[in-house]
Parts: structure tokens; sequence; C-alpha cells
């Protein structure tokens, strides 16, 4: 049993969830993930453990409800529990004294980024953060992530909240202003990670970036994960899912995401369609 | 069949043994024709994921049981890996004793109902069945998968003995069919037996590769269940490597040695230009989606899968043989397996080609895939092909197949799904110091099945590469031997050890 000691509404749509998984909690290191899956007809979807606490024996993940899945694992309460929780997987992140660490996050992406970055400081890196999200009530994780950086810039694309603009502008102007950071860390969506690398590539910063393709098992034996680095086949539940910026083929990625982007919809409007008509019955 | 075995059972009713020796001579019953099982209709079967055989009823069973000549010298039973007494058992169900009969077969294997099923009997046993050299061989494994499924019908299992416990335990890494036999067998004798799963499921291969056609799963959970009342305690959810190790098994947690049966399940790729293209899968993950995840039931299911109009499957075992099949049952509107030989060296069984080819499978022998190409959003187009044609026999005595200058061509499909092999799972390999492994990957392991590392042991497809569910079995009941073995002579030197101890103590205490 998987039980939910917690739950939370991080922002509209994202949920932190903590969750009973004693043998994961010990194990865990930053970068690692888990496969869950929330019903016994769910599917298997992968999460970032965003903290741990081996004492007590509970993890931390933090959902954005996107499709089914997302959605009803948005709904979990303390209580509850999940039908399934496997991990901790993926290698750890490469964490060592760099120097200087630009840590980005981009929406719901700072939930990774946030156990690396306090991974990096607590090596004793000097650590620049920037976390950005589309508005003001999509920013997450804002005082977690002052309290592990030196340097916490915002952005939101509509300038609701901290700078206007993208990621990218904000890392921009450190590398123009202070100069090029010893390494950068990026973790958002497919293209926001494409624009990190298009920006670190030139000057030749270190780059890494952790990639979320489709899973299934989280062991290496289904291949859905598979991704080109460096023109080589990699599998990103067992040889990631952190990779160097510059090698990823991220094209052929973001075409490989969209493969159940149709039936993903479906299943999630059935879903959304039942759970009006239980409601109505209800009423 | 009705609910009640014995009511229409021609053997007669309990006690009244049938003996064969005055029943029928010989030549007489070498006249019986081999019995068939009823199938579902290929053209019904292509719509739905239910058992194509249907197996024997009673009756064919009892009258294929009459056609054993029960040989002096048994051949059929040497070619068994497992070494199942095939004329005691058939004997047994030829008397009407099913339970006896059945019991008799799990003596050698747990594994009946699922062996019955998807054990090449056609290579094994019943390739060497006497009856065989002149005439069609006993339908062995029909007749093993019967007793197995009309014990389950009429619910008389009970478990067979479990030996007084030796106070020792053993953890077994993977539940495919060779941790399974482990766990089985040592519970037997005994042992505390664990069993750590990576998936939320027990069964390893035969519940996410083999089709539920050929193996319901609701056979494999009713042998899972068999296990577990024999004591053995499984633990899915648990990867060896990552939530624990195998020297955190043998250490801390106490286990006095380790089994690993954690297969071959890594997808093997091309390394074709293309095969990254949306629209193509592994075997492994369209298998997986579908029978682990149950995907042929989206959106009552939330995993999904994406068949397209025309599906190409690349290669020519069974996995790619259960790979097309599967697709087939998905409703495209053309469906073709492409092999580089011809249909003589395909490594799948027969019977599974013929299965598919009546299912309206299109073969393209003889076949080669040199790339597939995409469209504007990335999703495949076409796949490009070259003819091959076949030279001199390889080491295996295959013939090797060699390209045809300039006969490229391109077939259209939206759909390609890559069966051409697994290799071994490597976690486990890459976390344990000291483990020797082959260059291939698998686990280095001697006849007994011991590794090079002291407790450890290993067996099926993890140190064979891709084998067989009875191989696996055959190592685990090799394995178990060895590992009681093992753990008796720890035994005896924790006896010698702790009666040093107390000369030790006493000596310590006498001063
Ligand atoms: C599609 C397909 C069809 C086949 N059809 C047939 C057939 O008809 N007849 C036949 O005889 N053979 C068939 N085979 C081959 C047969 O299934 C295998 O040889 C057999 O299952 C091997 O058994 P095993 O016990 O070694 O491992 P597996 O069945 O592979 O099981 C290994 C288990 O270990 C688990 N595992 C892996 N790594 C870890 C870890 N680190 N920690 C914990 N658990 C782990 C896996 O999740 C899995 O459940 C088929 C194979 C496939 C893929
Ligand atoms: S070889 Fe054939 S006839 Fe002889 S005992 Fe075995 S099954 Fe019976
Ligand atoms: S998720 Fe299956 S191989 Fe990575």
């Amino acid at each position: 049993m998987y039980r939910i000691i917690e739950t939370q509404e991080l922002a509209p749509t994202i949920t932190r969830l903590t969750v009973e998984a004693p043998l994961v909690a010990k194990k865990r290191k930053a970068g690692n993930f888990v496969i869950v899956r929330a019903t016994p007809t769910g599917e298997r979807i992968p999460l970032t453990i965003v903290d741990s606490d081996p004492e007590k024996g509970t993890i931390v993940l933090i959902v954005q409800a996107i499709g089914k899945t997302t959605h009803i694992i948005s709904e979990l309460r303390a209580g509850y529990h999940f039908e399934d929780v496997v991990g901790p997987l993926g290698e750890p992140t490469p964490v060592s004294e760099f120097g200087t660490v630009v840590c980005i996050g981009g929406g719901v992406g700072t939930a990774v980024i946030y156990p690396i970055a306090r991974a990096l400081k607590a090596a004793g890196n000097r650590v620049i953060s920037i976390v950005g999200a589309r508005n003001r009530e999509l920013i997450i994780l804002e005082d977690e992530m002052a309290a592990v950086s030196d340097k916490l810039i915002v952005t939101t694309d509509d300038g609701s909240y901290g700078k206007k603009g993208f990621v990218t502008d904000a890392l921009q102007e450190i590398i123009d202003v202070q100069g090029k950071p010893d390494a950068v860390y990026a973790i958002g969506p497919f293209p926001m990670m494409r624009a990190v690398a298009d920006v670190t590539r030139e000057p030749d910063i270190r780059t890494w970036v952790s990639l979320n393709p489709i899973m299934m098992d989280g062991t290496g034996m289904c291949g859905a994960c598979r991704v080109s680095v460096g023109g080589e086949l990699k599998f990103a539940c067992v040889d990631g899912p952190e990779f160097d910026a510059h090698q990823v083929n991220f094209d052929e990625l973001i075409a490989r995401n969209q493969t159940y982007a149709g039936p993903e919809q479906k299943a999630l409007e059935t879903w959304k369609n039942r759970v009006e008509t239980t409601d109505c019955r209800q009423l | 069949m009705s609910d009640n075995g014995q009511d229409s059972n021609p053997a007669g009713s309990k006690g009244q043994k049938r003996s064969r020796v005055i029943a029928l001579k010989p030549r007489e019953r070498m006249k019986i024709p081999r019995h068939l099982p009823d199938e579902q209709d290929p053209k019904e079967r292509i719509t739905n994921f239910c058992e194509v055989s249907e197996g024997f009823n009673i009756e064919k069973a009892l009258e294929e049981a009459t056609r054993c000549l029960e040989c002096n010298d048994p051949v059929c039973m040497k070619a068994c890996p497992v070494n199942v007494d095939i004329p005691a058992f058939i004997q047994l169900l030829y008397q009407g004793d099913y339970d006896g009969a059945i019991r008799k077969i799990r003596e050698s294997n747990y594994l009946p109902a699922i062996c019955g099923r998807v054990c090449p009997q056609e290579n094994l046993c019943e390739n060497s069945c006497i009856v065989g050299k002149k005439l069609e061989p006993l339908a062995i494994g029909k007749m093993e998968r019967f007793l197995a499924d009309y014990e389950a019908q009429r619910g008389s299992f009970t478990p067979p003995p479990v030996a007084s416990s030796k106070g020792q335990s053993v953890a077994v890494v993977g539940s495919g069919p060779g941790g399974l036999t482990v766990a089985a067998e040592l519970a037997q004798m005994g042992y505390d037996v664990t069993i750590f799963e990576a998936l939320h499921e027990a069964g390893g291969v035969l519940k996410y590769g083999i089709p539920e056609f050929r193996l319901p799963k609701q056979i494999v959970d009713e042998e899972v269940e068999r296990i577990k009342a024999l004591g053995v305690k499984i633990e899915t959810n648990v990867i060896i490597g990552r939530t624990l190790t195998i020297d955190e098994l043998l250490g801390e947690m106490g286990f006095g040695a380790v089994y690993i049966g954690t297969g071959a399940g890594s997808p093997r790729f091309l390394n074709i230009p293309g095969e990254n293209l949306s629209g193509v899968y592994s075997a492994s993950e369209l298998l997986t989606r579908v029978n682990l995840m149950k995907a042929y039931k989206f959106p009552e299911f939330d995993t999904p899968l994406k068949m397209g109009k025309k599906v190409v499957v690349l290669g020519g075992g069974d996995v790619a043989m259960d790979a097309v099949r599967t697709s087939k049952r998905l409703g495209p509107e053309q469906t073709l397996l492409l092999y580089r030989r011809s249909r003589e060296e395909m490594p799948a069984r027969l019977e599974e080609v013929h299965h598919a080819e009546e299912e309206g499978i299109e073969f393209h022998f003889l076949t080669s895939p040199v790339a597939i190409h995409g469209d504007a959003n990335g999703w495949v187009k076409s796949i490009e092909c070259q003819k091959m044609e076949l030279g001199e026999p390889d080491e295996q005595g295959r013939r090797r197949p060699i390209p045809v200058e300039g006969s490229n061509f391109t077939i259209e499909t939206d759909t390609v799904v890559v069966a051409i092999g697994q290799s071994p799972n490597p976690i486990i390999q890459q976390t344990t110091p000291g483990l020797e492994t082959t260059k291939w990957g698998t686990i280095t392991v001697d006849e007994s099945g011991a590794t090079s590392r002291p407790g450890i042991f290993a067996g099926g497809d993890i140190s064979r590469g891709g084998a067989t569910v009875i191989q696996a079995v055959a190592d685990g009941k090799q394995a178990s031997r060895s590992i009681d073995a093992y753990l008796t002579k720890l035994r005896s030197e924790g006896v010698e050890e702790s009666g040093r101890e107390t000369a030790d103590q006493r000596e310590s205490t006498g001063k």
C-alpha cells in the first residue's frame, strides 16, 4: 500500500503529494524518479521524486493535471493510496563542485529542478536559479527554490510576475552580464529545453537536461523511452533521464511524444464526462 | 463439460479403474488417430483476444491417453528438459485418476497449465514419441493442459506437502517461469522464499509477453496462486539493483541465497535510419501494452496503443509471430511480416506460423528492412526494403541471407514493429560487484546454476539469452537443488560453528 499522507495544491492544476514508499525513500538520490499507477486499470507513468524523508518513509511527488491519469492523481487526497509505486529509477544527477551553476525550471519542471538545485548547492556550488511559467499563478516552489539558490530570477511569459519574458532571456542576460557559468541544468517542456540548449551551445557551456519521454516499465524493457543522444540510441529510463543537452535530438523527441495525443485526449474526455454524470447523480 | 466431472466420466465412477492392457492391444491402440482440440475459427478469432485452442474435453483426453504404448524405455520422458514421467501420467489419466495424473506432472514441473500451452512439444517430447515414428505422436501437451484445466475447473488442487522449516530464507529475483519454479521447489523443501518482482504483477514473459490468445492471464494468475499456497511470498514493485541490491538481500536482509531469474527483456533495434519515428514500436512495447496493461481494452484501461491501417512486423521468431497476430487483432486493414530468410529458416514454432497464416497475415520472405521513412510530422510513412538470397549456412546451420544488389523497394505503412530479439536485463549485472558476465551481457553460470559469487545462482533467459519457458523451469529445478546443497552445507557449518562457540564459552566461563 502506497498511502497518501498529505496533498497540497501548489497552483491551479498543480498538486504536491506526500506518499508512503519506505524502500524508495531510503534509496532515492536527486534526479531519480518513480513509476506510479493510480488505479487497478491505470497506466504506468513516471514522476520525479521531488523530496524524500527516509525516516518517515515518504516521498514527495508533484503532478500537473494534463491527461486522464494526471487528473486522477491530482484528485487523490490524504488517506487514499496509489496502486503501485516503483523506484527509485534512473541514474542520479551527476552532482559535483562546478563553481557557478544555473538551474532552470520551466512550469512543472521546477519540481524536477528543485532537488537538483538543492543537491548542487549542498555540493558547494554557487547556484543561480531561473524559474519560469506562463503566468504568476503557475509559478511553483518559489520559496523552496530561493532557499537553495544564491540568486533566484522569476520570469513569466505575460509579465504578470517577475521579469517578463522566457527563461532563456534571463539566461542570456546572465551570460552577457556575469560571463559564462560553469554548468547549466534545464528542466521543463521540450521546446524550452531545446531553446536553452541553443543558447548554451555556442558559448560551449556544459548543459544537462532531464527528459520525460513516453515510458512504461522504467527498467529498460520496452524501448518506449528511447532517444537519440549524439546519434546513439539511449533508453531514458535506465541511461538517463539526464543527458547532455547539446547531444539530444529534440525534434525527434517532440514528434515521438505526440504519439498518443489522440487517444489521450479521448481518454480524458471520456473520464471527464463520467465525472460529470456521477456528480449529477449525487445531486 | 458438466460441472461434476464424475458424471460425465467415461472412465467409470470412483474406484473403477480401467486397465489398458485388457482393453486394447498396442496394434489396435496405434490405429486410433491423434486427437485435435477444437480451435476458434480464424475469421472469428482475429476479432478477439480469447484463447485460440479450446483444449481437450474429457472424452478426447481419455481417448488420446489410450494411444500411449507405455514404452519400457520412454524416449518422450528423456526428451523433456525436466523429465516429466509422461507414460505414468498418461496411465493415470487413462485410469480416470485425474488428481493423481496432475500430481504426477507437478512432481517434475510445477507449471503444467502454462507448459501444456506454450512448450514447443513438437521439438521435445512429441518429437521423440515412438508412435510418432510411424504415425502422429501422442498429443502430450494437450493432455497436460487438459489435466491442469480440469483440476482448476473442479477446484481440486491441494498443495503438495511442505517439509518442516529449515530456518533459512532464499530471495528469488524475477517472477518468470524460472523464478516461480525455484520458489515452488525450495518452499516444498522447507525454505522460506520471497520473490522480488520489478513489475506490478507476477509472471514475467508469461504475463507481459505471451498474448492472451495463447496463454490467458488468468491461467498464469492461478499458477502463481498455487505457488503462494506453498507459503511463497511475492513482493511486486521491487527492482533489485534499484529498490534493493543483491548485497543487501544477502547482507542486512539475511537471505541465505539468491536466485536471479530476471530474463532477457531488453528490446534490440536494427539501427537503421528512421527507427525512432512515431509509429515504430519494439515488440516488447507493443506486447506489454496489450498483455500487461490491457491496451486492447482502452479506454476502459488507461494505457493507449495506436495501431495504424497497415502494420509491418520485422522478424521471424516466436516474438514476431506474437506481435503480428496481436497487431492483427487490433484491427488494421493489412498486417505484414517481413523476414530476411525463407519460411524454412524461421525460428518460430510451426504451429504459430500456421496459425498466423490462417489468420491472414501476409508473409514476405527474403526481405530485409534498410530504412524507415517518415512524414512531415515525424510519423512512419513507408519502409524501404531489400531483397535477399540465401548463401552458405552459418555456424548454426541456417543459410545466411545475402542482399541482392539493386533490389530496393518501398512498402507504404504507418506502423512498424521491430521484433528481432531481446537482450538480458542489465540492472543486476551493473549493480552487483564481482558477478561475472559474458560479452552478450548474460550472467555466467556453471552447470549447477552457480554464478561467480558464492550464494548467488542464476538461470533461464538471464544466463541463456532468449530460450524457452521449459528451459527456464529446468534451470530453476537444477538451481534449487544447488541452493539446497549450498544451504545444507551452511547449516552443518553453522551447527559446527555454534558448537565450537559453546565449547569456547564453556572454556572461558570454566576458568
Ligand atoms: C513474446 C514472447 C513469446 C514467447 N513464447 C514462448 C513460447 O511460446 N514458448 C516458450 O517456451 N517460450 C516462449 N518465449 C520465451 C520464454 O518466455 C522465456 O524463455 C522465459 O519466460 C524465460 O523465463 P525467465 O524465468 O528466465 O524470465 P522472464 O519470464 O523473462 O521473467 C523475468 C522477470 O524478472 C523481472 N525482473 C527483471 N529485472 C528485474 C530486477 N532487476 N528486479 C526484479 N525483477 C526483475 C521481470 O520483470 C520479469 O518479470 C517467449 C518470449 C517472448 C518474449
Ligand atoms: S514415447 Fe509416446 S508412446 Fe512411448 S511412453 Fe512416451 S508418449 Fe507413450
Ligand atoms: S520505459 Fe521501457 S525501456 Fe524505458
